[in-house]
């Protein structure tokens, strides 16, 4: 291992590099990526928030510096930013409490 | 409402970097860092500038720097202006002398900024005279000092009356991200005397009064799409305030002065120039403002652009001050380039006009 720590932020400025092993899917992929991120029925700005939100839910560094930035280029402020990450957090602990229908399903079988 | 300035000019603190020259061997890595770039000139060869040399289109722009006396101290400011910059504006004799060059050529549009060019006490004259030679004439204003002193409150009406394009800084519609920048109680300030503009009929469809606003980065980050964040400007601005515009012009923050400054004492030096060459647009050298501008300073020397007056990088090839004036020899000079004129050509360019390609 060449390093004695995950998540160096100089590691995304390599992002590009995964062609070396494996072009034709990387090309594939930037292309496709490239074309998700322009303006179409949403705006770039919006784009990038929700890219933002997904970064704090995938809990990816490299995404949410990447989106950090990407959102303050895009025009976005610290109040849409935070509500985005909101927004995040909210679908988070909304997904694991709507388990507990289930939970309470199951207790409702096994108790009088 | 009174502003908490932001920081104090480089001036007041005595910093080196209110050496110009100081500056420049900054940007040649040759002071407070060792990175070295590519040089500019270097670059735009296989622009289209084989031999590495800009040349003027057309002088259709004057613009001319009343002074640096501003009533803000702006954290970004190009021009180091403050309310300590009482000794550099323009003196009445060096604002006749622009109307005789004025009078003499077929120059269009006059562009005045500063500072807050308004604080100049010839500044009303100089734009009524502009406006009877038929110059449109473009004010750079920082709003907040529409509503800075009674004085000042009845410009929109002057402005209107003398047919004045306002162009005027707003980094956004947040007041967080403006007064982080601007200093604080800048946005209320800035909102409250775009209503006011908005009153005599400036953004308003058809009354032909423009008001244009200019958004430039609040930190060290490259502005994003000028047509996306003008629709978002106006739909916010409209919806919180009930403010219209005519349009938004994004510019790239320069690497000089008290932005220069903010940089290296943020570490952030290396990192920012790296991200404009790395966003440098061959597309862009064609558009640069320079090629059909020329820049006069509150002492009357001449420059490429305002950025070059600040670096005091005077004109090549031709007279030097106004009172040598010489549009022929001016037309033909080579552009004095540098380290910084990355700055314009990052991304979809910059200048006081916007991006500069699509």
């Amino acid at each position: 291992m060449s390093k004695k720590h995950y998540f160096d932020p100089e590691d995304l400025k390599k992002f590009g590099n995964i062609g070396a092993w494996q072009k034709p899917m990387a090309d594939k992929f930037f292309a496709w990526y490239g074309e998700v991120f322009k303006e179409g029925a949403l705006t770039e700005r919006e784009k990038a928030l929700i890219a933002l939100a997904v970064a704090h839910t995938v809990q990816c560094p490299y995404c949410i510096d990447a989106y950090t930035s990407g959102c303050l280029e895009k025009g976005a402020d610290e109040e849409q930013m935070m509500e985005a990450v909101h927004v995040a957090a909210a679908i988070r602990a909304g997904s694991s409490l709507v388990f507990s229908t289930q939970m309470m399903n199951h207790a409702g079988d096994l108790t009088m | 409402m009174s502003i908490h300035q932001r920081t104090k000019s480089l001036a007041a603190r005595h910093s080196d970097l209110s050496d110009t020259f100081f500056q420049l061997k900054v940007l040649n890595g040759r002071a407070l860092n060792e990175a070295r770039f590519p040089v500019f000139s270097e670059m735009i060869k296989p622009a289209g500038f084989a031999d590495g040399k800009i040349k003027p289109t057309r002088v259709e722009i004057f613009q001319l720097n009343a002074g640096k006396l501003c009533n803000q101290t702006c954290a970004h400011c190009h021009v180091d202006a403050g309310p300590d910059r009482k000794a550099e504006n323009m003196s009445r004799e060096n604002f006749e002398r622009c109307l005789d060059i004025l009078r003499q050529y077929d120059i269009p549009t006059v562009d005045i900024t500063g500072g807050a060019p308004e604080m100049n006490p010839n500044f009303r004259w100089f734009v009524s005279e502009c406006h009877k030679l038929g110059k449109h004439v473009i004010d750079r204003c920082n709003l907040t000092i529409i509503v800075s002193n009674p004085k000042y409150r009845d410009l929109p009406q002057f402005f209107a009356e003398n047919q004045v394009e306002i162009t005027s800084s707003l980094p956004h519609y947040s007041a967080r991200r403006t007064d982080s920048q601007r200093g604080d109680g800048v946005f209320d300030d800035s909102i409250e005397a775009l209503q006011l503009l908005n009153a005599v009929g400036y953004g308003r469809e058809g009354s032909g009064l423009k008001l244009n606003l200019v958004y430039n980065p609040t930190g060290t980050f490259l502005p994003g799409n000028q047509a996306a964040l003008e629709a978002d400007f106006k739909q916010q601005l409209q919806r919180k305030f009930g403010i219209q515009f005519n349009n938004l012009y994004a510019i790239t923050n320069m690497p000089i002065s008290r932005f220069l400054d903010y940089l290296i004492e943020h570490g952030q030096y290396e990192t920012y120039m790296q991200s404009l060459l790395d966003a440098f647009n061959p597309g862009a050298v064609a558009g640069v403002m320079c090629r059909n501008t020329i820049s006069v300073s509150w002492d009357g020397y001449l420059y490429d652009c305002d950025f070059n007056q600040m670096l005091d990088l005077k004109v090549a090839g031709a007279g030097t001050h106004l009172s040598e004036f010489d549009l022929a020899a001016l037309e033909n000079r080579d552009i004095v380039l540098n380290q910084h004129c990355y700055g314009c050509t990052a991304g979809a360019g910059s200048s006081c006009g916007g991006q500069v390609v699509e």
